[in-house]
C-alpha cells in the first residue's frame, strides 16, 4: 500500500495461502502494522494512537452509557443521575465519557498543531489533512450534541445559542434552524436528534480515520526534518525507516500510559474541573444563565464568533457593501466557519516549500505566536462578551486570519530557510551520534 | 526525551487549563479545609449524620433532596446509618402512592422529597452546581488547588448574612456577603444553636454550615470515595505499566540508538 519499498505478507502454510487467495486480510493487517516509519518521528507524533484509543474509549462508554440513559425532556436529566448513584461503576462510565471528550480535543489540537508546524498538510499529503480537518468538524458536530445530552442548564442554553448561529444565515436562516431543532426552539425532538447523531457520527468519524491512516499509509509519514524517505531501493529506505511494530507501536503505548495516569487522575480525583458548574442544574427555559459558555475546547472559535460586533468597521464595511445582509451576528458566524476554512485551505496559502518549521527561522516564531493567540483566545472565549475582552478577542481573531491568509503566503517568498540534512538516516544520527562537544 | 515529554505536559496543561469558568459580580468565599477535599480526602461519617440533621429540621422545610434514594443513607461512604435507623427515618416522610391512590409512608427504596416551597431549588446537586472559585482572571485555574468551591460557596452563603434586610417588588431580600449581588430572598436559615447534636458536638452557626455543606456534598457525590478509589488503583497500575513500557521501549531501541552513534 505504501510508496515505500518494504517486504510484503507472503503465506506459507496450505490454509494461509488458501484464505491469501480469497481475502488477502492477513496481508492487508501486515501492511499496515509493518509500514516503514520515519526512524527520527519525535514525541510529538505520538498524539495518533492517544486519538484512536480516545474514540474507541468513547464509543465503549457510550454504548454502555446509552443503555441507562433516557433522552427525554422530562427524564434525561434524572435518568443521568440515576447512571451516577444506581448503576454499578456508573459513575466512572459518566467521568470518563466527559472527560475523555476533553482527552480527544486535547489530542487534536496537538495533532493538528504538530501538522502545522512540520508541515504535514504539504504535498503529497493533502488529502489526509482535509479527511483530517473533517474529522474535527464531525468531532466539534459529536461533541457539541452530547454536552446536550445530560440536559443541564448549558445543554440548553449552549444548544439553543449554537443553533441560533445558523438562524443568522440570510433569508433561509430561521428555517434551517426549525428544520435542525425539529421544531421552533429546542425541545423534546432537538434532544432526540441530537442523541440518534451523537450516536451515529462516531462510526462516521471512525470511517473517516481508516480513509485518514489510508491516505498517510499510501504517502508515508511525514516526520521532523519533513525530508521525505529515499524510495530507490528497499535497502534505501530501511536506513531512513523502521516497521511500525515493534518500534512505534511500544514507543506510542509508552506515551499513551504516561498520559492516561494524567487523565485518570483527573477522572479519579477532580472529574467536574473540565465541566461547568451549571450542567448540574436541570435545563430550564424559562432562566437563563449569567454566561453562557461552551465547553473549554470550543472557546477559541467562540472566541472568534463574538469578536466580530457590529462596531468594528470590517463588519461595517460588509454590511454596507451588502446592503444589511450581513449583519454582525452573520458575520460572526462567517468569521467562526472561516477560521476553520482557512486551516482546511492551509496546504494551498502556504507556499513554502520547504515543509518543516525547523528549517525556516522566521515562520517558526509566527507559529509560536498563532500557539499563543490560540491560547489567549481560549481565554477570551470564557470571559464575557465587554470591554477589554472583546478587543483581546479581535486582535486574537485577526491575527489568526493573518497567519493563514497574509503571513504563510507571504513567507514562502521573502523567507531564507536553513539547509536541512540530506537524509532522514543523517538526521537520527546526528541527534543519537556522538555529542557535538 | 524527558524535556520534550515535560514540554508536552505544559502544552497539555496549558490548552486544557482553558477549562475556564466564566466570573460575574462574586460575593467573597473562604476556603474552608473539608475532610473531603484532596485526592487522599474522606468524607467524616459523623459530619455527614449531623448534616442530615441541620438538613432534616431546618433546611427540609422547604428545600428538596429529589434525586437522592432514602436508601443511600445506609451506604458505605456515606452517612453510614443503621438500616433500622433509615427505615424509620424514611417512614417520618409521606408520599403519595398512585397504586393506592393515598398517602404511604415513605420507605428506604423512596427517594427524598421535592422542594416544598415552588421558589425552594432542590439541593440533591447543589454542591456540584455552584463554584465558589473562579480566578485568577476568570481562568479557573486556582480550582486546580482549592477544589471546585461549591460546599464553600454553600458555608459562604450560610453564614453570609449581614442583618440588614430590603423591600423590592413586594419581596423582601437579605443582604449577603457571599451571594452573587448581594441581596438573597432566602431569609437566614440558620442562627447557631438550632439543632442539638448527639454526638455533642459544637453546634454554632460555622459548625451547623460545614456540617450540612458537607452533607450537601455526599448528597451530589454519593460515590466520591469510591472514585478516588477507583482513580487511585488506576494511577497505580498505569504508573507501573508507564515504567515498564520506559524499560521497554529503551531496550527496543537501544540497538537502533547504538548503530547510529557507530555511524
Amino acid at each position: 500500500m505504501s510508496g515505500i519499498p518494504h517486504d510484503h505478507y507472503e503465506p506459507k502454510s496450505g490454509p494461509e495461502k488458501w484464505l491469501h487467495r480469497r481475502l488477502p486480510i492477513v496481508g492487508l493487517l501486515y501492511d499496515t502494522l509493518m509500514i516503514p516509519t520515519p526512524k527520527n518521528l519525535n514525541w510529538w507524533w505520538i498524539w495518533g494512537i492517544v486519538l484512536a484509543f480516545c474514540l474507541v474509549m468513547q464509543i465503549v462508554t457510550g454504548i454502555v452509557l446509552v443503555m441507562h440513559y433516557t433522552p427525554h425532556v422530562d427524564m434525561a436529566f434524572a435518568s443521568v443521575e440515576h447512571i451516577m448513584r444506581d448503576v454499578n461503576g456508573g459513575f466512572m462510565l459518566r467521568y470518563l465519557h466527559a472527560n475523555g471528550a476533553s482527552l480527544f480535543f486535547l489530542a487534536v489540537y496537538i495533532h493538528i498543531f504538530r501538522g502545522l508546524f512540520y508541515g504535514s498538510y504539504k504535498a503529497p499529503r493533502e488529502i489526509t489533512w482535509i479527511v483530517g480537518m473533517i474529522i474535527f468538524l464531525l468531532m466539534m458536530a459529536t461533541g457539541f450534541m452530547g454536552y446536550v445530552l445530560p440536559w443541564g442548564q448549558m445543554s440548553f442554553w449552549g444548544a439553543t445559542v449554537i443553533t441560533g448561529l445558523f438562524g443568522a444565515i440570510p433569508f433561509i436562516g430561521e428555517s434551517i434552524q426549525t428544520w435542525l431543532l425539529g421544531g421552533p426552539a429546542v425541545d423534546n425532538a432537538t434532544l432526540n436528534r441530537f442523541f440518534s447523531l451523537h450516536y451515529l457520527l462516531p462510526f462516521v468519524i471512525a470511517a473517516m480515520v481508516i480513509v485518514h491512516i489510508w491516505a498517510f499509509h499510501t504517502t508515508g509519514n511525514n516526520n521532523p526534518t519533513g525530508v521525505d524517505v529515499r524510495k530507490g531501493s528497499k535497502e534505501e529506505a530501511e536506513k531512513d525507516t523502521l516497521p511500525f511494530w515493534p518500534y512505534f507501536v511500544i514507543k506510542d503505548v509508552f506515551a499513551l500510559a504516561v498520559i492516561l495516569v494524567v487523565f485518570f487522575a483527573i477522572v479519579g480525583f477532580m472529574p467536574n474541573f473540565l465541566g461547568h458548574p451549571d450542567n448540574y442544574i436541570e435545563a430550564n427555559p424559562l432562566a437563563t444563565p449569567a454566561h453562557i459558555v461552551p465547553e473549554w475546547y470550543f472557546l477559541p472559535f467562540y472566541a472568534i464568533l463574538r469578536a466580530f460586533t457590529s462596531d468594528v468597521w470590517v463588519v461595517m464595511f460588509a454590511s454596507w457593501i451588502t446592503g444589511g445582509i450581513i449583519d454582525a451576528k452573520f458575520f460572526g458566524v462567517l468569521a467562526m466557519f472561516g477560521a476553520i476554512i482557512v486551516m482546511v485551505l492551509v496546504p494551498w496559502l502556504d507556499t513554502s516549500r520547504v515543509r518543516s518549521g525547523r528549517f525556516r527561522p522566521q515562520f517558526k516564531w509566527w507559529f509560536y505566536l498563532l500557539i499563543v493567540d490560540f491560547v489567549v483566545l481560549m481565554w477570551a472565549g470564557a470571559m464575557p462578551a465587554e470591554p477589554p475582552y472583546s478587543t483581546i478577542s479581535l486582535i486574537g481573531a485577526t491575527y489568526w486570519f493573518a497567519y493563514f491568509l497574509v503571513i504563510l503566503p507571504l513567507l514562502g517568498v521573502i523567507e531564507k530557510p536553513t539547509a536541512a540534512p540530506a537524509s532522514i538516516e543523517e538526521d537520527f544520527n546526528a541527534h543519537y551520534g556522538k555529542p557535538a562537544e | 526525551m524527558l524535556k520534550k515529554l515535560a514540554i508536552s505536559a505544559v502544552a497539555a496543561l496549558t490548552l486544557s487549563a482553558g477549562g475556564a469558568i466564566a466570573a460575574g459580580s462574586e460575593g467573597h468565599i473562604h476556603d474552608v479545609d473539608f475532610s473531603f477535599e484532596g485526592p487522599f480526602g474522606k468524607f467524616d461519617q459523623m459530619q455527614l449524620q449531623r448534616g442530615l440533621q441541620v438538613y432534616t429540621e431546618v433546611c427540609s422545610a422547604c428545600h428538596g433532596l429529589k434525586f437522592v434514594p432514602i436508601r443511600t443513607l445506609a451506604d458505605e461512604g456515606g452517612p453510614a446509618l443503621p438500616e433500622d435507623q433509615v427505615r424509620a427515618y424514611a417512614a417520618q416522610m409521606d408520599i403519595y402512592d398512585p397504586e393506592l391512590e393515598d398517602d404511604r409512608p415513605r420507605t428506604p427504596a423512596d427517594h427524598f422529597p421535592f422542594s416544598g416551597d415552588p421558589n425552594a431549588p432542590d439541593l440533591s446537586l447543589m454542591a456540584k452546581a455552584r463554584a465558589g472559585f473562579h480566578g485568577p482572571q476568570g481562568s479557573g485555574i486556582n480550582q486546580f488547588f482549592k477544589g471546585i468551591g461549591g460546599p464553600e460557596y454553600i458555608t459562604a452563603i450560610l453564614t453570609g448574612y449581614t442583618g440588614e434586610e430590603k423591600e423590592s417588588a413586594g419581596t423582601t431580600f437579605y443582604e449577603n456577603t457571599a451571594f452573587p449581588g448581594g441581596w438573597i430572598s432566602m431569609p437566614p436559615p440558620l442562627y447557631g444553636e438550632d439543632v442539638e447534636y448527639a454526638d455533642g458536638h459544637s453546634s454554632d452557626l460555622h459548625h451547623e454550615a460545614e456540617d450540612v455543606a458537607a452533607f450537601l456534598m455526599w448528597t451530589a457525590e454519593p460515590k466520591m470515595m469510591a472514585r478516588q478509589h477507583a482513580g487511585f488503583v488506576a494511577v497505580l497500575f498505569l504508573s507501573v505499566l508507564s515504567v515498564l513500557m520506559y524499560l521497554t521501549n529503551k531496550r527496543l531501541w537501544a540497538p537502533i540508538k547504538k548503530k547510529a552513534k557507530e555511524a
